[in-house]
C-alpha cells in the first residue's frame, strides 16, 4: 500500500500536473543555460527555474502534504519567498561581477562606464 | 488509474530534474569563464532542491523540504561569496 494511494483522484491529478510543469520550467531553463550564446544572455534563462520551477514545485508539495495530513502545511512557503528574496541579489551581484571583468580586459561588447558611475 | 499516472509523472520529472542538473554541470565543466561556472553553480544548486522536493512527495516526508531550505540558505551564501571574489579578488574585505 503505497502513501500516494490515499490521495483522492482529482489531488492526484493537481499534484501530478504542478510536478510535470515545475519540472519542465527547470529544464527549459537548463537547457537554455547550455545552448545561449554569451554570459549576458545565459544569465536570464536559469531564472526560469528559480521562479516557475519551484513555484509549481512547491504548489504540488503543498497540496499532497495538505490532502494527506488532512490539515493545510504550508511552510513551504519559506523556500519560496526565500527564494524570491535572494535570486536577484544574487545575479546581480554576478552579472556587475562580469561586467567588471570584462571591462578591465577592455572587451568591446559591453556598453562602456558612463562618467556618473 | 491516476495514482498510476501520478507514479509516472513523478518518476519522469525526476529524469528530467536529472538531466537539468547534468546541463548545468556540462555549462559548469565547459563554461568559458568564470562567472559562467558559478552561473552554473547556482541553476545546479536550485535544480538540486527541486528534486529533493519531488522526493519528499514521493517518500511522504516533509523532512525533505527543510533540506531543500538548508540548500536554498547554503547556495545562496555561496553564490554571493563567489561573486564577490570574482568582483575583488576576495571574499571579506
Amino acid at each position: 500500500m503505497n502513501h500516494l494511494d490515499a490521495l483522492p483522484p482529482w489531488a492526484a491529478i493537481l499534484v501530478a500536473v504542478f510536478v510535470l510543469l515545475g519540472a519542465l520550467f527547470a529544464f527549459i531553463g537548463s537547457v537554455g543555460l547550455l545552448r545561449l550564446e554569451n554570459f549576458y544572455q545565459r544569465v536570464h534563462a536559469p531564472t526560469l527555474g528559480t521562479t516557475l520551477g519551484t513555484f509549481f514545485m512547491l504548489a504540488g508539495s503543498i497540496t499532497c502534504f495538505s490532502v494527506l495530513h488532512g490539515r493545510p502545511i504550508f511552510y513551504e512557503i519559506l523556500i519560496g519567498v526565500f527564494l524570491t528574496l535572494t535570486t536577484p541579489i544574487t545575479l546581480m551581484l554576478l552579472v556587475r561581477a562580469a561586467l567588471y571583468r570584462d571591462r578591465e580586459e577592455g572587451s568591446q561588447d559591453v556598453p562602456r562606464k558612463l562618467p556618473g558611475e | 488509474m491516476s495514482h498510476d499516472v501520478l507514479e509516472a509523472i513523478i518518476i519522469l520529472a525526476q529524469l528530467l530534474l536529472l538531466l537539468a542538473m547534468s546541463f548545468s554541470i556540462t555549462r559548469m565543466l565547459r563554461g568559458p569563464r568564470a562567472q559562467d561556472r558559478v552561473l552554473a553553480l547556482d541553476a545546479l544548486y536550485v535544480n538540486a532542491m527541486i528534486l529533493l522536493l519531488t522526493i519528499g512527495i514521493r517518500s511522504d516526508s516533509l523532512l525533505y523540504v527543510e533540506a531543500g531550505l538548508i540548500i536554498g540558505l547554503l547556495g545562496f551564501a555561496g553564490t554571493v561569496a563567489l561573486a564577490k571574489f570574482l568582483m575583488r579578488g576576495q571574499v571579506i574585505e
